[in-house]
C-alpha cells in the first residue's frame, strides 16, 4: 500500500471525487490558481478547471451559503474554510440554513455539501487560528462532523463526506500535514462516517479521543504499558458519534478519559463523559475524566502552546488517576 | 440605467396581465386571512405580512418559469405565492398541521417548495443572497439556463452578505438578479435610521451591476424591469440590482404597536396602493371588463377560504415527526 502524507491524502479524495463525479466541485479562498494555502488543492484546477475549481474572495459566509445553495440546484460542493476559527464568520450559513434545510423543506431539498477546515492547534497560530471549536458544530442538528488522525481515514472520510447527502464538516489538522502513513488506493475507498476506531486494544482505562491528540494518547498509553493496559479510541466521528462502540469499550475497561483540544467547559468531552455515565453507570469503576486546555484562549509562542494543550504527561496523570480509584 | 429598465406598452398582453392580478389578489387575501386567523387566536407564532408590497412578487415572478429559483425573506408570503407555492400548503403550513410545506413544524418564515422552486423563505436577514448566488452558480457550471432571484428588504444592505454576495456574483458574471423591497422599514427603523446611500441602487455601481430604483407599486413597471433583468442573466449577461420603491401596510410583526411612525404616513402610501392602481389600469389600459376583474377577486378568496377550512380541519403535526428529515442520510 503506497504511503501518503495526510496532505496527499486529502488532495487525492477530492481529486477522485472530482473525477468520479462532474457535479463535484471545489470552492475557497486560494484553493485554485495558488493550489490551497497548504496545497490540499495542488493541481486540482488545472486538471477539473476553473469554474470546479474556483478561487472566491475572502467572504467566508458567502461562499459557504452560495456552497449550499449550489447544492440544492443540482452540485455537490466542496468549500474549504481556511482555519477553523474562520468558521465563526460562516456560522449563520451553516447553522441556520444549511444544517436546517433538510428538515425545513420536509425533506425536498437537501444540502450535499462538504466543509473542510483547518485546525491550526499547535503550530504557533495563536488566539484567532489555532481554536477548536467542535462543540459548537457537533450541537446543530442537522450537520455531521468528521475529524481524521491517520491518512487514510484523511481521505476515506472525505470521500465518504462528499458522498453523502448532508452537509458534513470535515476537520482537518495541520499538526498531522505532513504525517505519513499507508493509504488504500482503491477509489471506493469509503470510511464510514459515526463508527469509532479502535487504535490500541487495552483492559484497563478507556481513554477516547480524535485528531491530533490521538497520537499523544496512544503515546501516553506506550509509556503506562505494563503498568495500565490502556485502550485508545479514535472518534473519527463526532456526529453522529459511535455511542455503541464507546459504551463497548467502557463497559470493558469500566474507566474513561477523554481527550480533546478544545476547552473543557460545555465541550464534546462532557457529552462523551455524561453519555457514559447515562449507559454504563455499572461498569464504571471511577469517575471519568476530561484532559483539555484551561478556559482561555489559545496562545501562540511554543511553550505556552504545550502548557496549554494536553501532553503526554498530561494524559498519562489521569490516567494514573482513575486507575489508582477503587477496583 | 432607469430608462432601460422603463416599462413599454404591447409589453404584457391582456392575459399575463390578468394573471398577474389574480396573484396580486391571491396573496392579498392570503395575508388579510392569516391576520384575522392570528388575532383571533387560531393561529400559532410570528407573522410577518407583506400588504402593499404585492406589486413585486407578482411583477417580479411573472418573469421567471418554473426551472427559475427565488430566495426570500421572514416577508415571503408573497414571493412563494407568486412562484407558484401552493396556498394550501402554505396555510397548513402557518396553522402548524403535517400536511405543510414543512410538516407543520417550521411555520410561516420557512416556506420552501422543491417543485416551485421556492428555495426558501430564510428568517436571518440578508441569508438568501449567497444561497442565490450559489443556486446561480450552479446553472453557470452546469450550463443550464436558470436564473435565481433574490427577494430581500432594504434592511439586508446592512448585513455583510449583501455586499460579499453583490462582489461574487458580478466577478463570476453570475445568471442571478438581486431585488431589494425598499419597504421604508428595518424591522422599526426607518430607512434613514440605518442606510447611509440614498437609494439601495447606488450600491450596484461600485460592484459593476446595473442598479435601477423604481416604482414597485406600478406592477407592470416592476413586470417590465423583471423582464429585462432575467432575460440578461439567461442571456449570460450578469447580475442585476433592482430597487422597489414600496410600503409594508402592516406592522414588522402581526401585534407590533408602530410607534414609530404615523397614521399619516400610512394613509399616504395605502393611497398608492398597488392592487387599486393596477385595477384601474386593466380598466383602462386593457379594456378587462370590472365583472371580469370582480370574478377573478372571488376566486381568490375562495382559493383562500378553501385553504383556511381545510388546514384547519387538518390534526396538529404529531411529535412523531419531530426526528424526522433532520438528515437525509439517516439521523445522527
Amino acid at each position: 500500500m503506497p504511503q501518503l502524507k495526510y496532505w496527499q491524502a486529502i488532495n487525492q479524495a477530492m481529486a477522485e471525487e472530482l473525477e468520479r463525479d462532474p457535479a463535484t466541485c471545489l470552492l475557497g479562498e486560494d484553493v485554485g490558481a495558488a493550489g490551497g494555502a497548504f496545497g490540499a488543492s495542488a493541481k486540482l484546477q488545472e486538471r477539473f478547471g476553473e469554474w470546479r475549481v474556483r478561487d472566491t474572495p475572502i467572504s467566508e459566509a458567502t461562499i459557504v451559503g452560495a456552497a449550499l445553495g449550489a447544492s440544492m440546484s443540482g452540485l455537490r460542493p466542496i468549500v474549504e474554510v481556511m482555519f477553523f476559527d474562520f468558521m465563526a464568520v460562516a456560522m449563520d450559513q451553516v447553522v441556520n440554513q444549511a444544517a436546517k434545510i433538510s428538515f425545513m423543506s420536509a425533506g425536498k431539498y437537501h444540502a450535499p455539501m462538504v466543509v473542510r477546515t483547518m485546525a491550526g492547534t499547535g503550530r504557533g497560530t495563536g488566539p484567532q487560528h489555532g481554536q477548536n471549536l467542535e462543540g459548537w458544530l457537533a450541537h446543530v442538528p442537522g450537520l455531521k462532523v468528521v475529524w481524521a488522525s491517520e491518512p487514510a481515514d484523511a481521505k476515506g472520510l472525505l470521500k465518504s463526506a462528499i458522498r453523502d447527502d448532508d452537509p458534513v464538516v470535515v476537520i482537518e489538522s495541520l499538526a498531522l500535514w505532513s504525517r505519513r502513513g499507508e493509504v488504500p488506493e482503491d477509489p471506493d475507498h469509503l470510511v464510514p462516517i459515526g463508527r469509532a476506531a479502535i487504535r490500541r486494544a487495552g483492559r484497563d482505562v478507556t481513554v477516547v479521543s480524535w485528531g491530533a491528540a490521538v497520537h499523544r494518547a496512544l503515546a501516553a498509553a506506550a509509556e503506562l504499558e505494563p503498568e495500565v493496559d490502556v485502550e485508545v479510541v479514535d472518534l473519527r466521528s463526532l456526529s453522529p458519534l459511535d455511542r455503541e462502540g464507546l459504551f463497548a469499550s467502557v463497559e470493558k475497561t469500566g474507566r474513561l478519559v477523554v481527550v480533546h483540544e478544545a476547552v473543557g467547559s460545555f465541550g464534546p468531552g462532557a457529552e462523551i463523559a455524561s453519555l457514559a455515565a447515562d449507559e454504563c453507570f455499572d461498569a464504571l469503576r471511577a469517575p471519568v475524566r476530561r484532559v483539555t486546555p484551561p478556559f482561555a484562549p489559545v496562545p501562540f509562542p511554543p511553550q505556552l502552546e504545550k502548557a496549554y494543550f494536553p501532553q503526554v504527561t498530561d494524559i498519562v496523570a489521569a490516567v494514573r488517576d482513575v486507575t489508582r480509584r477503587a477496583a | 440605467m432607469t430608462e432601460w429598465f422603463a416599462s413599454s406598452d404591447g409589453e404584457i398582453s391582456s392575459e399575463q396581465a390578468l394573471d398577474i392580478y389574480r396573484v396580486m389578489l391571491t396573496i392579498r387575501s392570503f395575508e388579510s386571512a392569516a391576520a384575522d386567523l392570528l388575532a383571533g387566536g387560531r393561529l400559532p407564532g410570528f407573522l410577518h405580512l407583506s400588504i402593499g408590497q404585492e406589486g413585486v412578487a407578482a411583477g417580479v415572478c411573472s418573469a421567471l418559469g418554473p426551472e427559475d429559483g427565488i430566495t426570500t425573506t421572514h416577508r415571503g408570503h408573497g414571493h412563494c405565492i407568486a412562484k407558484g407555492g401552493s396556498v394550501d400548503r402554505m396555510m397548513a403550513e402557518l396553522f402548524g398541521r403535517g400536511e405543510g410545506y414543512c410538516k407543520g413544524r417550521s411555520g410561516s418564515m420557512h416556506i420552501m417548495d422543491a417543485d416551485a422552486g421556492i428555495l426558501g423563505a430564510h428568517a436571518i436577514v440578508g441569508a438568501g443572497l449567497p444561497m442565490a448566488v450559489g443556486a446561480a452558480y450552479s446553472a453557470k457550471v452546469r450550463g443550464e439556463r436558470r436564473v435565481a432571484v433574490a427577494f430581500f428588504g432594504e434592511g439586508a444592505v446592512g448585513e455583510g452578505v449583501f455586499h460579499e454576495s453583490l462582489n461574487l456574483a458580478a466577478l463570476w458574471s453570475l445568471p442571478v438578479v438581486f431585488v431589494c423591497e425598499n419597504n421604508r422599514y428595518a424591522e422599526l427603523s426607518h430607512v434613514s435610521m440605518h442606510l447611509s446611500a440614498k437609494h439601495v441602487a447606488d450600491f450596484g455601481a461600485p460592484y459593476g451591476i446595473p442598479a435601477a430604483t423604481l416604482d414597485g407599486n406600478d406592477v407592470l413597471a416592476v413586470a417590465s424591469a423583471a423582464r429585462k433583468a432575467v432575460g440578461r442573466a439567461r442571456d449570460g449577461g450578469g447580475p442585476t440590482l433592482l430597487e422597489f420603491e414600496t410600503y409594508r401596510w402592516r406592522g414588522h410583526f402581526e401585534g407590533d404597536p408602530q410607534r414609530y411612525r404615523s397614521r399619516d404616513e400610512v394613509a399616504s402610501w395605502q393611497a398608492r396602493d398597488p392592487v387599486a392602481r393596477f385595477q384601474e389600469r386593466l380598466e383602462a389600459g386593457f379594456a378587462v371588463d370590472v365583472a371580469e376583474l370582480d370574478r377573478i377577486e372571488r376566486e381568490a378568496s375562495t382559493a383562500v377560504e378553501r385553504a383556511v377550512e381545510w388546514a384547519e380541519s387538518l390534526p396538529p403535526a404529531p411529535p412523531t415527526s419531530l426526528l424526522e428529515d433532520v438528515y437525509r442520510s439517516g439521523s445522527a
